[in-house]
């Protein structure tokens, strides 16, 4: 418990000493930035705070940028495999060893170098904001349970207390409330583990993402990427814990009149479709739901600063309303945030569900 | 960056970290808490089915010294009442004994004073006899203790005889 305070101290030390690091070299580049002195761009403004990036900008002040650099990782075909710090692009401005942030474009906000003067992406492997946010979010989630694991076997057979206490109806929860009526009594035993995972993780990502500084403010969950791989997750399981019953229900729909299956299997098709449907639905959802929140969000910020331009005091006057807003919607957000990680779960426990049903 | 737009980097990593994460939690994690979960909702759910067994068998309990109770009570009044009539029939029993043992001793003393009666009855008639021959021999005697007298009665006596 302590040594974990004092990691994250280091961390957060670390983190900002990097910031300083960053600005300070900003400093030498300012000059890039002052010619172009642009109007207020709400949806630039918008996008870039719901994409991910490669450094994770914490605040600007003028011409003052303050972010963590962050890894990146490239292999190229030209220079083979590269790695290093994300500050060596000054936040886009500059490029290095033949990388730089593409500024317009098919690749616009993605590491891009020339060959032979065309444009092209590396395999990109970096570090971006969004992975080292899911990454720091998976470190709180092993700390949190494998904690409470080891509260239960140490005060085994006694009431449960403080952390362990709060996760314990959550976990009660998730499993008396999603999984048995979803999977039912017999079968769902085995799919708990995956089911609290994804449950804790979406739920404390979507809360991190609505926390505006750092460790918070990726957007994590509203990345279709990482929506896809949890709705694979899912979709891996239910396709390998399918049992006869299940398959046949695909490719022999009972209760179906036979010519909707032969010649044209008809049925068939639009079964298997439903299998990769179901996943994508849940892909989609997710990220939907928390990009659409997130935009709201960033959307009443931006009212401030586009009524700000036409003069101070209608931009004093808007963020009253604003904040107003933003309040409302944060929270919104927060139960938003618990009801997509309910959804998913009890979507996910619903295929499983599927998957294992006996004949009846 | 696009909104849209899939990220093989992203991917890579999520896919891997989550991986490992869902591993890691599964066995160190979720199944620890799960299975005392289990444990401690099996415990609970044994103590209560042993309450409930502990209540009924309390109840069985009372219901026994209920019964005992009654019965006990039932044979104490059975006894009672055996008793009552064994002292009864004892009474009545001595009452008879009694009665018969008076009356047998009555007609002992009856017989007895009957045959005392009649032994002394017979005593009387043969004193009365003894004193009437005695009285008869003084009388005799008396009147025979002359000859003259003597020859009399035999005078007398024949003449009597002669009659018939």
């Amino acid at each position: 418990m302590k040594n974990i305070h004092r990691l994250l101290l280091i961390v957060f030390f670390i983190a900002s000493a990097a910031t300083a690091f960053a600005s300070d070299e900003h400093d030498k580049h300012a000059h890039h930035d002052t010619h172009k002195k642009e109007k207020f761009q709400a949806g630039e403004f918008i996008m870039d705070h719901i994409a991910d990036a490669y450094d994770w900008h914490i605040f600007s002040i003028g011409d003052f940028h303050a972010s963590i650099p962050l890894p990146v990782i490239l292999v190229s075909e030209q220079s083979g495999f590269n790695m290093f710090m994300s500050s060596k692009f000054y936040h886009g401005h500059s490029a290095y060893k033949g990388f730089y942030i593409a500024q317009e474009g098919e690749f616009k906000g993605k590491v891009v170098e020339k060959i032979n003067g065309q444009e092209v992406r590396p395999f990109d492997i970096s570090m971006t904001k969004n992975v080292v946010a899911m990454l720091i979010s998976m470190m709180i989630l092993l700390w949190i349970f494998i904690s409470v694991a080891k509260a239960y076997t140490r005060r085994k057979g006694q009431a449960p207390k403080g952390l362990q206490s709060v996760m314990e109806p959550i976990i009660i929860f998730v499993r008396d409330e999603i999984a048995k009526p979803a999977i039912g009594e017999k079968n769902y035993e085995r799919f708990m583990p995956f089911l609290l995972t994804i449950f804790f993780f979406i739920w404390l990502n979507n809360l991190m993402g609505l926390v505006p500084l750092f460790p918070g403010g990726a957007n994590v969950t509203g990345n279709i990427t990482v929506t896809m791989v949890l709705a694979l997750f899912t979709f891996i399981i239910t396709t390998f814990s399918g049992n006869k019953n299940y398959w046949v229900h695909i490719f022999n729909t009972p209760g179906v009149p036979w010519w909707l299956k032969f010649p044209v299997p008809l049925m068939p098709v639009v079964e298997f479709m439903g299998m990769i449907t179901k996943p994508i639905v849940l892909m989609v959802r997710l990220f939907a739901n928390i990009t659409a929140g997130h935009m709201i969000v960033l959307a009443f910020v931006s009212l401030i600063f586009i009524f700000g331009e036409k003069g101070a005091a209608a931009g004093f006057g808007t963020s009253v309303f604003s904040v107003a807003f933003i309040v409302f919607m944060d929270i919104l957000e927060l139960l938003v945030a618990l009801i997509q990680a309910f959804v998913f779960t009890l979507l996910s426990a619903l295929y499983f569900g599927m998957a294992t049903e006996e004949h009846h | 960056m696009g909104l849209l737009s899939f990220e093989l980097g992203t991917f890579i990593w999520m896919f891997l970290a989550f991986a490992i994460v869902l591993f890691i939690l599964k066995k160190f994690a979720w199944k620890p808490i799960l299975n005392a979960l289990k444990e401690r909702e099996e415990s609970i759910e044994d103590a209560l089915r042993s309450a409930d067994r502990a209540k009924e068998e309390m109840a069985e309990l009372q219901a026994d010294n209920e019964r005992i109770l009654q019965e006990a009570r039932k044979e104490r009044e059975a006894m009672l009442k055996e008793a009552k009539e064994m002292s009864s029939k004892i009474v009545n029993e001595a009452k008879q004994k009694a009665s018969q043992e008076a009356d047998k001793l009555v007609e002992s003393a009856r017989a007895n004073i009957e045959s005392e009666k009649a032994a002394a009855l017979n005593e009387i008639k043969a004193q009365v006899a003894n004193l009437s021959v005695e009285i008869a021999e003084k009388v005799l005697r008396q009147q025979f203790a002359e000859d003259q007298q003597q020859k009399d009665y035999f005078k007398k006596l024949m003449d009597e005889v002669k009659l018939n």
